[in-house]
């Protein structure tokens, strides 16, 4: 076992862990948002609902839901314990004067993770605690009772600051999206002349177009526009 | 040319530094930064001042001992070694500020000159090949098809100037050590030993305290030998298939 725990001491092997943690992460926010494009329906929420309650009972859905959990705090944790030895690493002197013209996205991942943890707080707080643990009502589908997510939701969506923060943090993840797509495959040393240019295609693609779409919803729902 | 100097003094590693300005009149474009430095330390040395310390030994690029950071910039403005540096880069009356380089793992032992040496203890960790001495075999009797023996050389170019650590915001040394790594790596020479040298290497990487790789890539764009990033991913190639595999065998090949 000496040599996994010093595998994932090691310098590499923490951004190993941010990868794997990372490219779940991207999964997971592919399959997050097919589910959610369903609020945009003309159908008064009920197949979001009806999606809502088989996420939340299907057992298979539920564990990894928790595993999904695990990975967000230790992605965030080892994050932030990353950030902290590069920053003794650099040593108490700054440097003077110029500034890299680099990438704003990957000299900022922390800054932008910090953001995202934040929505993600008020997000599972407001969506997934109340579909869990609060006391929403329900909706009954073809003889079926089911929680009504679809209302808070919509309730929330309402509200102005809400849809501005939702878009402000969706700009975040598309940054934090743009580097660490592509940056997650160099780290596992996933890099060949034949297939970096569909890595990078893709990752570009998929750091702009998710969370476009997701911070559609909101917008959608809050100018009443349905598809 | 007329130049104002910001250089930082350090008496040594144990007291804390400071910026002093030099005003510098006698300055030729077609001066190397460091004769620049000679010139001004010539004049200090007349005025009875402590001349200003700095690094350098070859002078023609190879060596990577003038290590400066340049108005913040590794070697300064150009992707190129101090010394191969020239005033004509700059404009009359500007205003350049020199400093050490950065970095926990490269303590500034005084002015300008900072102690190294945690490279070097990453090169003795693995970064060699253990040959047979005896008979010179003959050119060209090992097979490797030419692409590869070329990015081996290449980035076997590495002068270990530490210009990756000074570009990095975590003051990371993974492109040094990937370079160390890949040369090895891509002859059949080194591929033999592959694994153990990445463990050893990445972990004595750790030990020195350097920072860890977030893929900024400004390594790369300030390396005044153009070492490439694709060598970081190699290594962590290297490393993570070495951790996870090893050597399949029971001994421990103590020789007992």
């Amino acid at each position: 076992m000496k040599w996994f725990l010093d595998l994932f001491s090691s310098s590499l092997g923490r951004k190993v862990l941010m990868a794997l943690t990372g490219i779940f992460l991207i999964l997971f926010l592919a399959v997050h948002l097919a589910g959610n494009l369903q609020l945009l329906k003309d159908d008064a929420g009920k197949s979001f609902n009806i999606y809502a309650d088989f996420m939340g009972h299907n057992p298979l859905i539920q564990l990894i839901s928790k595993g999904n959990f695990a990975f967000i705090l230790l992605h965030a944790i080892w994050g932030i314990m990353l950030t902290i030895k590069n920053r003794k690493a650099r040593g108490p002197e700054r440097v003077c004067g110029y500034q890299q013209k680099l990438n704003l996205a990957s000299r900022n991942m922390g800054i932008l993770g910090t953001l995202i943890l934040i929505f993600l707080v008020i997000h599972l707080k407001d969506f997934y605690g109340q579909a869990h643990f609060g006391s929403l009502s329900t909706q009954v589908y073809d003889g079926k009772t089911v929680t009504d997510l679809y209302t808070q939701v919509a309730y929330w969506f309402k509200v102005e600051w809400y849809v501005i923060l939702y878009v402000v943090c969706m700009g975040a993840l598309a940054f934090h999206l743009w580097h660490g797509f592509t940056s997650a495959f160099q780290t596992l040393g996933l890099n060949h002349m034949k297939y970096n240019p569909v890595i990078k295609f893709v990752g570009k693609v998929f750091a702009v177009v998710v969370p476009i779409a997701f911070a559609i919803i909101p917008v959608f729902m809050y100018l009443g526009i349905t598809i | 040319m007329k130049i104002t100097l910001k250089v930082w003094r350090q008496k040594d590693n144990k007291s804390k530094g400071a910026f002093k300005t030099y005003q510098h009149d006698h300055v030729s474009p077609d001066m190397s930064f460091l004769e620049m430095i000679d010139v001004l330390n010539e004049e200090l040395t007349r005025k009875g001042e402590e001349p200003i310390a700095f690094d350098h030994d070859c002078r023609e690029g190879i060596c990577g001992m003038c290590s400066l950071y340049i108005n913040g910039r590794p070697h300064g403005p150009l992707q190129t070694t101090t010394c191969q540096l020239h005033m004509r880069s700059f404009t009359d009356g500007e205003v350049i500020t020199v400093e050490p380089w950065r970095a926990n793992a490269f303590p500034v032992v005084k002015d300008l000159v900072v102690d190294r040496t945690a490279f070097d203890r990453i090169q003795q960790a693995g970064g060699y090949v253990n040959v047979n001495t005896g008979g010179v075999p003959d050119a060209n009797v090992i097979p490797i098809p030419k692409k590869v023996a070329d990015e081996a050389f290449d980035a076997a170019t590495c002068i270990g100037c530490g210009a990756c650590v000074a570009a990095c915001k975590n003051a990371s040394a993974m492109l040094f050590v990937s370079a160390k790594i890949s040369q090895f790596a891509l002859l059949p020479q080194g591929k033999v030993e592959s694994k153990e040298r990445a463990e050893k290497m990445v972990a004595q990487m750790d030990a020195e305290g350097f920072g860890s790789c977030t893929n900024t890539y400004a390594c790369e764009a300030e390396c005044p030998k153009g070492i490439k990033v694709t060598n970081i991913a190699r290594m962590n190639r290297e490393y993570l298939t070495a951790m996870l595999s090893s050597y399949q065998v029971e001994t421990k090949g103590g020789g007992d």
